[in-house]
């Protein structure tokens, strides 16, 4: 129980962590602007996890050599990020849209119903069994140090989201519709009558978050290389209760509460055994709530009359 | 051909009298009678056919329990199958022989209903100030805790394995010269009466829930809890209530499901997929609907049991399906055919198949629902 053993646990924690809140931003942003769990994000990654395993042996990736491997990886990213933004805005047009006057069960409940469809869809894509998703890149220790462990993988999980997020807080910050997005989460009617076109937003925040979960799944292939139909589940859930522990609805949270999520996950993995992973990670989740539940960054939202 | 006649010649549609009549408004006595005369009759009911339906009967009081947070109170609660679990191990625990307590069947029940419903409460009270979405993470949360830890506290719980063998009820007690151990364990009608008997007792309860102060309050809550409170009703106290009776009603089936399997089975019995199961049941059949949270569980249960293997069967006989590929048999569909069915309802009959009145009312006026 070295430093350097806490060390690099809490490298793998924030490498992990990283992954989580690229997860973590769909719940979120979704989340903030139309008040829905979305429960099918999980399962929406899991469908571009088996669309990157499907390109990889179609385009024979395993052979290449480095700098196409890098090139191929890029191009998964972008394609598995179009497909699941793309699904995404389609589920929200066909499923979620004609709920949006409904009481708040209704679309919650589709969503859980999506999410099983996504579900069915994976077993007939991947199989009942796990499969394993092939080594892409070398596990060359990137540091000089026998201790302390960072690899090509690892430095991949950096390269990818740390511009991900870079680009998404600038497109919020910065954009017109990033403006409009800030609206609309706060007040969809104000902002529809100053001009927003609600329903265009609505569409652009799924495609953005199913644009991060689809870069996710690529990611999340690479880096744990075995991926399953119910793997959706199980990583939502990690991923919803970093945005929920961050503050539900605030983007800089759902990442902090990503990192915060891998690094527990890890110590605990580390320290009390992987088994119990899954229960402290709850624990705190209903902790959190309990004592602070609007979240590490939230603001505190009042119920509406 | 009569009745249609009689119809037809009465100007209002619904004739108040005649034993039409009767049998439709006594639906619950009908069904009850019904079902109480079928194993004498149906033979099948002595065989695995009558574990079955037992099983039904177990899955209906599971529903109803779940009924009582979703449908009355409207709180979406993800994770009933931890209290049905709980039930079932705390059963488990003080009725095998692994351990020295060893109690007889009605005493383990009771103090298995009371820790479900002290797990209910104590689980509640610091969580049901919570918004109402954030709830249904907890609980979903809760279900994820509890799972794992009957899973690793392998001392206890028996790990994979579970907890075994629980004993039949009435083991060692002999009534009249019938010894009732060996009678639960050889014929399985007497689980089937035992279950059918605890199902019209829950039954019972909800209707009388339903009409009483504390069933009304539950309702305002669900449809105005600021409203609700300014009439002078406690919010949190109505939760609490409400899920407290779930969890204790949850963990009666617990104990029933543990005794008829005669063992726990593993921890995954009790898991999300379950708890989702149950909620599929309740919403497909009707929220805040006694019959149709019953018929509910009895078409997804239909499904699992009857549809499914018949479908299956059916597609083996026409050949079509030589490699044995998943989505040209009928049950690889199930998880689709669910999603969809969840959909649609939730778009087209979001108030269930057999809606109770209240709740369609407010589903269809498209407001409330905090």
């Amino acid at each position: 129980m070295s430093v350097q053993f806490l060390l690099q646990h809490c490298l793998i924690g924030l490498t992990n962590g990283a992954l989580i809140a690229l997860v973590a931003l769909g719940y979120t942003m979704v989340y903030g602007i139309i008040g829905l769990i979305n429960f099918a994000h999980g399962d929406l990654i899991m469908l571009g996890a088996c669309l990157a395993l499907s390109l990889v042996g179609a385009l024979g990736m395993t052979a290449a050599g480095p700098a196409t491997t890098w090139v191929g990886i890029g191009g998964l990213v972008l394609i598995c990020g179009l497909f699941c933004g793309l699904l995404n805005v389609a589920v929200d047009r066909i499923v979620y849209k004609p709920l949006r006057n409904a009481p708040k069960l209704a679309p919650l409940v589709s969503a859980i119903g999506v999410s099983f469809i996504f579900m069915n869809v994976g077993l007939f894509w991947l199989g009942p069994a796990d499969k394993s998703f092939p080594e892409l890149l070398p596990s060359t220790n990137l540091l000089h140090n026998d201790a302390l462990q960072f690899t090509w993988k690892d430095l991949l999980v950096v390269l990818i989201v740390g511009p991900l997020m870079v680009a998404l807080s600038v497109l919020v910050k910065g954009t017109k519709l990033g403006k409009a997005m800030r609206a609309v989460s706060q007040d969809p009617t104000a902002a529809a009558l100053v001009g927003v076109d609600v329903d265009r937003v609505i569409a652009a925040t799924f495609f953005i978050g199913g644009f991060l979960g689809g870069a996710a799944s690529v990611i999340y292939g690479l880096y744990i290389n075995t991926i399953g139909f119910q793997m959706g589940f199980q990583n939502g859930l990690y991923a919803f209760t970093a945005a929920v522990l961050g503050g539900i609805g605030s983007i800089p949270g759902a990442v902090l509460g990503g990192l915060v999520i891998g690094l527990v996950r890890a110590l605990a993995s580390a320290y009390v055994g992987e088994r119990w992973t899954g229960a402290i990670v709850f624990a705190i989740l209903i902790v959190i709530l309990v004592f602070r539940p609007e979240g590490l960054l939230g603001r505190r939202v009042k119920e509406k009359v | 051909m009569s009745t249609n006649q009689a119809s037809r010649t009465s100007a209002p549609p619904a004739p108040s009298t005649g034993p039409w009549a009767f049998l439709a408004q006594r639906w619950e006595l009908v069904t009850l009678a019904a079902l109480a005369i079928a194993p004498l009759v149906i033979p099948a009911l002595g065989g695995a056919l009558g574990g079955q339906v037992t099983n039904l009967f177990i899955y209906c009081i599971l529903a109803l329990a779940l009924n009582v947070m979703v449908g009355y109170t409207g709180l979406v609660h993800l994770g009933i199958a931890s209290f049905f679990g709980i039930g079932a191990y705390v059963l488990a625990i003080l009725t095998v022989p692994m351990y020295p307590f060893q109690i007889g069947f009605l005493a383990a029940a009771v103090i298995a209903v009371l820790v479900t419903a002290g797990t209910g409460l104590a689980l509640g009270a610091p969580t049901l100030r919570l918004r109402g979405d954030y709830l249904a993470i907890v609980t979903l949360g809760f279900g994820e805790v509890v799972k794992v830890t009957l899973r690793n506290l392998e001392q206890i719980t028996g790990g994979m394995k579970g907890l075994n063998p629980v004993p039949p009820p009435g083991a060692g007690v002999t009534v009249a010269g019938i010894d009732l151990g060996k009678e639960f364990a050889i014929d399985p009608r007497w689980f089937y009466y035992l279950a059918l008997l605890s199902l019209a007792g829950v039954v019972l309860a909800m209707r009388r829930l339903e009409n009483s102060r504390l069933g009304r309050a539950l309702v305002a809550v669900r449809e105005d809890e600021l409203a609700a409170q300014a009439m002078g009703i406690s919010a949190t106290k109505v939760k609490l209530a409400a899920f407290a009776m779930s969890s204790a009603v949850a963990g009666l089936a617990g104990c029933l499901y543990a005794a008829s399997l005669s063992t726990t089975a593993d921890p995954n019995a009790y898991d999300f997929n379950r708890s989702i199961m149950v909620l599929c049941a309740v919403i497909l059949g009707g929220l805040g609907s006694i019959p149709g949270t019953l018929l509910g569980v009895a078409i997804l249960v239909g499904f699992d049991t009857v549809l499914a293997p018949w479908a299956d069967s059916w597609i083996q006989q026409m050949n079509v399906n030589p490699k044995g590929l998943s989505y040209l048999s009928f049950s690889g569909w199930r998880l689709a055919i669910f999603g969809v069915a969840l959909v649609l309802v939730m778009r087209y009959r979001p108030e269930g198949l057999i809606p109770s009145r209240r709740l369609a009312a407010e589903l269809r006026d498209g407001g409330a629902g905090s």
